[in-house]
């Protein structure tokens, strides 16, 4: 799972992405690492994450699969679950993830993971320099660090950086370029306001790692056509 | 996976969803699937949310609207009929499925996703050790896919210039000779949405390693994301970022292990213990 490291936009914008997230080592310490990944994404209830997950059950935001046209026009889309619920129903440890989209947060929730020594793997994927810093201000000297290194080959595949900014927030692909390009225009057209279709492509990136802040703000620049 | 004739309206609206663009609305108005191009990741299967409609009734709607040029159109995200039905997948292509849906755990690692741990885990792991680089190669990422047959072109040239492939990976698991990086036959002909061949190389060898991908990524027909990774020392600093800086990298966004995991596992304290 590489899901976090090759995201795409201008570091500005990156400044405010921060994904930290929990994995047991196959065979080392993954015993007993259910309870410990809900116990970490837990302690990330506090500093409201705007986003969390983990591939085994899916993210906060969810499809519907049982809607119908009365729940459609008289009650309204219920398209985000609650922090309580996605943790209960956890099947795995998985890979469990929670986003922020301001530093001081991740410093506050590293510094209360820190001290609840779970002994899972803890990663943080953002910029390189805001990551050294946090470790400098909790006290912690990182293991590792694994850079990306962009996109090769044959890149005039790719689409446009706005639709890429978007498409690259899930890791594996499941914001499919078309679609963040369709949410482009109809943010563009007026048909869709941001925020509802920050929420309807989040509800595709099943790990919970799309940050719906950045989302919603690539999408307002591109509503002011910026 | 597929969409049902007889429940399908032709909303369009799983067009744009599928991740590598294989659905389309064929001669008779309603959603179809390219087989070949399907990397069975079931994106829209599982993320589209389902309204119960009737389907007859809905498409007699559709059409009278039609005719007043008016436009039945369901929320983006929304199939009105469930008209998308997931097939059992027998070998090889549920190969598809393995490499593309993230919510499917890799036999072979166990690990879902693409079914890498790389360093995310090397705290307990060890994986890579001090004077040694990881280097994930992604073919098909972001959002292109890539057929075997394209991927053994590089693994075979990777194994030539004397790569050494991390063991628990799932394309390792399917070569049939790490000599030669030749991939098992069977699954040259499928297409997945990416998958991700690891090496581990030294610090020192790296740059080398770099220049062969670059060859690689000149030939390919794909898209490829490459990641680097390595330890930090005891005051956390590591030698990449001036290597990669050098070779005209960037180094800005980066994932960090922060080493708090310790291995915890009963056998491995028992074994301590002993």
């Amino acid at each position: 799972m590489t899901n976090t490291l090759h995201r795409f936009g201008k570091p500005e914008t990156l400044s405010e992405d921060y994904i930290v997230f929990a994995m047991a080592g196959k065979g080392f310490n993954d015993e007993g690492a259910l309870e410990k990944a809900q116990s970490f994404l837990r302690a990330a209830i506090k500093y409201n994450p705007i986003n969390m997950g983990n591939a085994l059950v899916n993210s906060l935001y969810r499809p519907e699969k049982n809607l119908s046209f009365l729940k459609l026009y008289f009650v309204g889309r219920q398209d985000k679950t609650t922090y309580e619920k996605l943790i209960d129903e956890m099947p795995g440890p998985g890979s469990a993830a929670a986003v922020f989209d301001n530093r001081n947060d991740v410093i506050s929730f590293i510094q209360d993971v820190k001290k609840l020594d779970l002994g899972l793997s803890i990663n943080v994927s953002a910029l390189a320099d805001n990551v050294r810093d946090i470790c400098g201000e909790v006290d912690i000297t990182p293991h590792a660090i694994e850079y990306t290194l962009g996109f090769h080959g044959d890149t005039t595949r790719l689409p446009d950086r706005e639709t890429l900014s978007i498409s690259t927030m899930c890791g594996h692909g499941m914001v499919s370029p078309n679609f963040a390009k369709k949410m482009v225009t109809h943010v563009k057209e007026g048909r869709i306001d941001p925020e509802d279709a920050t929420r309807t492509m989040a509800k595709f990136c099943v790990c919970g790692v799309f940050n719906t802040t950045r989302a919603m703000g690539i999408l307002k620049n591109a509503k002011k056509g910026l | 996976m597929k969409i049902s004739k007889e429940k399908c309206v032709g909303c369009a609206n799983c067009v744009p969803v599928c991740t590598v663009g294989a659905i389309y609305i064929g001669e008779d108005g309603l959603a179809e699937i390219n087989a070949d191009t399907c990397v069975e990741c079931h994106n829209c299967y599982r993320s589209l949310s389902f309204e119960h409609l009737l389907p007859g009734i809905t498409r007699t709607i559709r059409k009278i609207l039609k005719k007043i040029n008016l436009r039945f159109q369901p929320d983006p995200d929304v199939c009105p009929t469930e008209a998308i039905v997931p097939e059992d997948l027998e070998w090889p292509r549920i190969v598809r499925r393995a490499f593309s849906d993230p919510m499917v755990t890799h036999e072979s690692t166990g690990v879902h996703g693409r079914g890498t741990e790389e360093v995310k885990t090397n705290d307990v792991s060890h994986r890579i050790k001090k004077g040694e680089a990881g280097v994930v190669v992604e073919f098909g990422r972001p959002g292109i896919g890539v057929y075997f047959r394209e991927v053994q072109k590089a693994t075979r040239v990777m194994a030539a210039a004397g790569a050494r492939f991390e063991q628990g990976n799932p394309v390792t698991q399917m070569m049939i000779s790490q000599a030669t990086g030749d991939i098992r036959e069977d699954v040259l002909d499928e297409r997945v949405l990416s998958c991700i061949v690891e090496i581990t190389t030294t610090i020192k060898d790296l740059t080398h390693t770099l220049n062969v991908l670059k060859e690689i990524c000149k030939a390919a027909e794909t898209v490829v994301s490459i990641g680097v990774s390595t330890i930090c020392d005891e005051d956390g600093k590591e030698p990449l970022r001036d290597i990669l800086t050098k070779e005209g990298y960037e180094t800005g966004w980066a994932k960090v292990n922060l080493g708090l995991g310790r291995a915890s596992n009963a056998s491995i304290t028992n074994r301590e213990s002993i």
